[in-house]
């Protein structure tokens, strides 16, 4: 049953990654990855991580999505546009790499030894104890990513602003 | 139970279509996209050890990692916004000031 | 197993079904009530062999409308996106409804099942992101209709959505913190209990009004203006942007988001009954019977009545909120654009941690 359940989503997150890739349209382009995103956050929670899950919905695909559609919008983007010419060596060369470091990534893959999954109690993947982590032991790196998320926001704004110039 | 492998070998697959999605992409909101898909793939190869190790670091490391992709979308998309306003083109094949 | 799963698809069965037509009805409550609100008759025309039922043929009327008219889709327009869009208004606000527990637990035959969909311990968190793939039915409706105004009302009304969802999870934080839990089933529960002032119990139920007034107040604010309603509804703007982002659907399309907006208010109400007023809580009413107050004495009564009537108190709690935002809507005038955006940044997020200051505060006074 988890079998099933994973082979479905991961094929739907496959193939919608692919036409993300393949598509011509960046709104279609951005809703393929919407469907990639929820497809993942299924898997999330295959493997029990239920508060990433659910916040993987939220922040990716809530709000970061939203946000590139917002864009897409806003700049009345059409279709990708490319230089004749260099399409066909360009995409021979992407495809050509990424096919080799996958034979690469799959034999390492292969070499290493299969973990038996160590039982895990019920609060495994839950908001409290992520809580308890984030607050005890990681808590220099969540202060410091409130700090990057300060920073990100007054850089953007700054930057995004009409100049009156 | 599914195998770990299973699951890295699925994160391995997501992060090279992203790569292969950024090198030959011209349009720079696609290439944002793509690298979100590369850091998508690197969220689910930490919560599959995550799982397979019993230990919730990972999930710690993907919550810090969906922030900073969050804040660099965001980022990146502003200077995209302040690009267009003065090239009127996000393709980046023409953004090619700074080449020698 | 086969026991569990038909009594699951019980329960969807049943949510399916009283959501589904209270959002139908909700068009004849809106027509009715803002009629009464205005000192006129409203709509009450439509007959079935000569019967008029003070209107309730109405929603009917309407379906079989949407279902006969002619479905277009714009010359220029995108026709996946066009056809997408509606689905994605509607199926998210569905779906929220499925951690929403209208029960406590039932025991039939010696088997005990809570009555809610899904328990999740996440529960509050996934309506939440649930009901944020909703901005993108708005969005691909705007942009997929090849239309001016549908464009600007999208772009509007997603802007809108995306910052009052932030003030609804920041409102709710105060909440977590004095239930101790996300998960909606402990919140419910944990409201049956009663403010005991240095050991004498007061018999008040900690209801989440009572512990969490701003937060209410809050909440129901950010909620509306989230699901547009009036007097947030500047994207659908009746009278002024012509019919906002769904100006080019017609028929079932324009019914889905039509719909899409009713079942929201649906699952906002149930959202706001379960955590601020006890959800499926009657006050003095436990499982082992009624608790008459301030006395020891105990009126026992069969516990298949309590389930039934904390099931029927849940319905009427939403039936009294979705009351509520009716009268919202045709009382306050509608609010300019950039004085929603401005009171959604500027007023209810800065109150919103505040609350969550205070509250953190108390807590702490009370614990030390």
């Amino acid at each position: 049953m988890e079998q099933a359940v994973f082979y479905v989503f991961a094929a739907i997150a496959l193939g919608s990654s692919l036409a993300m890739v393949v598509q011509r349209n960046p709104v279609a382009a951005a809703m393929n990855l919407v469907l990639t995103m929820f497809s993942l956050a299924a898997l999330f929670v295959l493997l029990q991580a239920h508060f990433l899950a659910v916040i993987q919905l939220l922040v990716y695909a809530g709000a970061v999505m939203v946000l590139f559609l917002f864009v897409i919008m806003f700049l009345n983007l059409t279709e990708d546009q490319m230089m004749p010419g260099r399409r066909s060596i360009l995409h021979v060369a992407g495809v050509a790499l990424a096919i080799y470091a996958l034979f690469q990534l799959r034999a390492l893959i292969q070499r290493t030894p299969p973990v038996s999954a160590k039982p895990v109690d019920a609060a495994f993947g839950t908001t409290k104890a992520i809580g308890r982590l984030l607050f005890s032991d990681y808590l220099l790196p969540f202060e410091i990513t409130s700090v990057l998320i300060l920073a990100a926001i007054v850089g953007a704004v700054v930057l995004a602003k009409r100049r009156l110039d | 139970m599914v195998p770990t492998n299973h699951y890295l070998m699925l994160s391995a697959v997501l992060f090279l279509i992203g790569v292969a999605g950024v090198l030959t992409r011209r349009n720079a909101i696609i290439v944002l996209m793509c690298v979100e898909l590369m850091l998508n793939a690197v969220n689910l190869s930490f919560l599959a050890f995550a799982r397979a190790l019993g230990d919730m670091g990972g999930h710690v490391f993907v919550f810090v990692v969906i922030a900073v992709a969050a804040a660099e979308a965001a980022v990146g998309l502003a200077i995209l916004l302040a690009v267009f306003r003065n090239k009127q083109t996000v393709n980046i094949d023409e953004l090619n000031l700074m080449r020698w | 197993m086969p026991l569990e799963a038909a009594f699951m698809a019980a329960k969807i069965g049943f949510v399916f079904f009283v959501v589904l037509n209270l959002a139908g009805l909700l068009g004849w409550v809106e027509r009715k009530q803002s009629a009464l609100m205005q000192d006129r008759i409203g709509a009450n025309r439509a007959p079935i062999l000569g019967i008029t039922l003070i209107g309730l043929f109405h929603p009917l009327a309407d379906a079989i409308k949407a279902f006969t008219k002619e479905d277009f889709i714009p010359a220029r327009a995108n026709k996946v996106m066009h056809t997408l869009a509606p689905l994605l208004a509607l199926v998210p606000a569905f779906t929220a409804f499925a951690v929403i527990p209208f029960g406590d637990t039932i025991t039939l035959g010696g088997r005990t099942a809570s009555l809610v969909i899904a328990d999740l311990d996440v529960g509050v968190l996934f309506v939440f992101a649930i009901m944020s793939l909703a901005a993108y039915g708005v969005v691909l409706a705007g942009w997929s209709s090849w239309n001016n105004f549908s464009l600007l009302g999208g772009l509007r009304a997603s802007a809108q959505m995306l910052s009052y969802e932030i003030v609804m999870g920041l409102t709710l934080v105060g909440v977590f913190m004095t239930y101790g839990s996300l998960q909606l089933t402990e919140i419910a529960r944990a409201q049956g209990e009663f403010f005991t002032f240095g050991g004498v119990n007061t018999w008040i139920p900690k209801w989440g009004i009572l512990t969490q007034p701003l937060a209410f107040f809050l909440f129901m604010a950010a909620a509306i203006a989230e699901s547009k309603r009036a007097p947030f509804d500047v994207a659908e703007a009746e009278s002024e942007l012509v019919a906002g982002y769904f100006t080019e659907y017609s028929g079932m399309k324009f019914l889905m988001f039509w719909m899409g907006e009713f079942v929201e208010i649906v699952v906002i109400s149930g959202l706001v009954a379960t955590l601020f007023f006890g959800g499926w809580q009657i006050p003095w009413l436990a499982r082992d019977g009624f608790h008459v107050p301030f006395t020891q004495i105990v009126i026992a009564l069969p516990a298949i009545l309590i389930t039934l009537a904390g099931v029927g108190a849940f319905w009427t709690k939403v039936l009294v909120l979705i009351w509520l935002q009716m009268t919202v809507r045709w009382t306050l005038p509608r609010f300019r654009y950039d004085q929603i955006m401005r009171m959604g940044w500027k007023m209810l997020l800065p109150l919103s941690l505040a609350n969550i200051f205070v509250t953190g505060a108390v807590i702490l006074l009370l614990q030390g």
